[in-house]
């Protein structure tokens, strides 16, 4: 019967050749480019600590990035990072004010985080609401908080140890923000990729109609995604107050937006289910060398907004026009 | 009949409005007068006219973040035709905006509908784009009052009927959008696609089209805050209108605009923008300082997208009535 001729492969056709031009190929490709074209830019580049001041343009924001991928993936987003480290940071200084020592403040950061993530998370999954409103809703709410709270002041006597979190080294140049972002970096790595945990984030975004019917509890699952991206930028309220030593109400504004930015550029489907941590952890690093790059060239951090622009709608658009000239060409 | 009245969105805001106003009025009679409520409107006018713009496109299902963006990149443009051209007539200022709005708009709206890029990623692209540019254009120079034409800053001053021109362009615009959306074939259109992009398809509508058109609206009305902006505040920088863009989707959703597409109206958005500036206006009246602001705008989102959500809820709906209850 001609059913059974059917020929089904046991592999996909052409593994190396799909490997090769597979997303996070490219972006290697990017990075390795931008990163010769920085060293001929400037004879100061390739110095140790060059690049180990090089790698705090991006950490904190691909330490965003990591949970936001996750949560992308499974269809939702958050733009209320930023905010969060707002609150956070604010509320450490208040405490460091009373004379709380690190790790009492590390506590206040994490569990600050924690509780407006898991707001966010309650009203998105508690209540059916979509997650971009929400977010902008307690984006407003949450800073609006750390701006009733200090006003035009600012916080800055924190204990002589937090200093380490941002500025210290865990050896020679490695910073102890480069560290705690390569160990985030494996983390969430083994999240998506190794876990059942991250195979139900990919069925999700697909479609969480039919993976709720097939036994999984999605909202628990995104009401945890929303409690880590709060932790995570709690974490990294923590690492930013540490390095600039003091808190402004308006701490880290616009970070949402790069860590999405970078995420996207990363290779994640912004209508979810499809993305991989490599390909954000490559992102952060192009975007890392393009602005300490320009940065060497005296161009000024807006300018390099324009390149980051074209980057983020270049990348979508790309390969949308080269599946289309495809199409035309077959036909 | 009434009660259906008083469940509908522009009801409940325009009694929440009314609200806030006798609430402040009590701490300082002032407040309430017609002078100052005139006054107040005036103060929303750009609002207003951002909030319908964004209303073009969150009703087709996307969304325009680079609306401040374009308002600060073309409100820069004609600060500085006015700088080097002080002697252009006004008309040609205004429609350099419009135009220039336009073009930005239609950008976007081209990148969405002929490469199919989510609009949320193209905006967020743009938003960075719009603004880099500004700065490219001024070197990061600012255009003050002194390097501005008088008749530059004066225009949306002059009073017509005791009501300054800010106000009445604010009115045409809200006029336009009222009529463009109930009886153009393209206004319909529009909400046809929020509602069901599929079946807009089988009706004969270009979806990508319609979006590009929203985009293209947004931009024209962005461009022309624009020149409003820097006339206004009489000053034109690469800071202008930062982080604004959330105001006005603000304003959006506190209207009842639904961020899923093909629900919300004129009304709706005029009176979101109205509350949303009406609070602000109301902080330092009842002695709150104005860092108060953005707390009360969020918890105003938040409580504005609940009462959606639960307006929205659909109750089951009986298809075949007669098939069910034989």
């Amino acid at each position: 019967m001609s059913l059974q001729t059917r020929h089904i492969p046991d592999r996909l056709d052409k593994p190396l050749t799909s490997l090769l031009l597979s997303w996070e190929v490219l972006l290697l490709v990017v990075a390795v480019s931008v990163f010769i074209f920085n060293s001929f830019a400037s004879p100061h580049f390739l110095d140790v600590w060059t690049l180990s001041d090089m790698t705090f343009n991006f950490t904190e924001k691909a330490l965003l990035a990591l949970p936001m991928a996750l949560l992308i993936i499974a269809g939702e987003i958050d733009l209320s990072v930023a905010a969060i480290i707002a609150i956070s940071s604010t509320l450490m200084g208040f405490a460091a004010q009373f004379g709380f020592q690190t790790p009492t403040l590390i506590f206040i950061g994490l569990a600050v985080g924690l509780a407006c993530g898991a707001f966010n998370g309650a009203l998105v999954t508690g209540l059916g609401l979509p997650s971009i409103v929400v977010t902008i809703g307690t984006l407003s709410l949450f800073r609006g908080l750390a701006f009733i709270i200090l006003g035009d002041q600012v916080y800055k006597n924190y204990p002589t140890h937090f200093d380490y979190f941002g500025q210290g080294y865990v050896i020679w140049v490695i910073s102890f923000e480069l560290v705690l972002f390569l160990l985030m970096a494996l983390a969430f790595g083994f999240l998506l990729h190794f876990t059942t945990f991250g195979r139900k984030l990919y069925f999700i975004g697909r479609n969480p109609v039919s993976t709720q019917f097939s036994g999984v509890n999605v909202k628990r699952i995104k009401f945890i995604l929303f409690c880590l991206t709060g932790v995570m930028s709690g974490l990294v309220s923590i690492a930013l107050t540490s390095r600039l030593g003091s808190t402004r109400p308006s701490i880290a504004q616009g970070y949402e937006l790069e860590a999405i930015t970078m995420v996207v550029l990363g290779g994640v489907a912004i209508s979810g289910g499809a993305g991989t941590i490599p390909g954000v952890v490559l992102a952060a690093l192009i975007m890392g060398l393009v602005t300490f790059g320009f940065g060497l060239l005296n161009v000024p951090g807006i300018v390099m907004s324009i390149f980051v622009g074209f980057l983020l709608i270049g990348v979508i658009a790309l390969p949308l026009l080269w599946k289309r000239f495809l199409w035309v060409f077959k036909k | 009949m009434i009660a259906r009245l008083f469940k509908s969105r522009e009801m409940l805001l325009a009694l929440a409005i009314a609200i806030l106003i006798a609430g402040v009025a009590t701490r300082s009679a002032e407040f309430a007068t017609p002078r100052n409520l005139t006054q107040a409107f005036n103060d929303s006018s750009i609002l207003i006219i951002l909030a319908l713009a964004q209303m073009s496109v969150i009703l087709t299902r996307s969304i325009d973040l680079s609306t401040a963006a374009n308002l600060c990149f073309t409100g820069m443009a004609v600060a500085m035709l006015n700088k080097f051209y002080p002697e252009l007539p006004m008309i040609i200022i205004i429609l350099v905006a419009l135009l220039w709005g336009l073009a930005l708009g239609a950008f976007n709206g081209i990148l969405v509908w002929k490469i199919g890029i989510p609009p949320i990623v193209v905006t967020l692209g743009t938003l960075t784009i719009y603004r880099g540019l500004t700065f490219v254009m001024s070197g990061g120079a600012w255009v003050n009052a002194d390097k501005m034409s008088p008749a530059f800053i004066e225009l949306q001053r002059q009073l017509i009927l005791g009501i300054p021109v800010l106000s009445w362009i604010a009115i045409l615009v809200i006029v336009v959008f009222a009529i463009f959306m109930r009886a153009t074939k393209q206004g319909r259109n529009i909400y046809a696609v929020g509602v069901n992009p599929i079946a807009a398809v089988y009706v004969g509508i270009n979806v990508g089209r319609t979006k590009f058109v929203a985009f293209c609206i947004s931009g024209l009305f962005s461009g022309l805050a624009g020149y409003l902006w820097v006339s206004r505040y009489v000053i034109a920088s690469v800071e202008v209108a930062n982080g604004y863009e959330l105001n006005v989707i603000a304003s959006c959703v506190i209207g009842g605009i639904s961020i899923a597409g093909g629900v919300g109206s004129v009304g709706g958005a005029v009176l979101g923008a109205l509350f949303l500036s009406l609070i602000g206006l109301a902080l330092p009246v009842i002695n709150v300082s104005p860092f108060w602001q953005m707390a009360i705008s969020g918890a105003a989102i938040l409580i504005a997208i609940i009462l959606n959500a639960r307006s929205d809820k659909q109750k089951g709906r009986l298809i075949l009535k007669k098939a069910q209850n034989p």
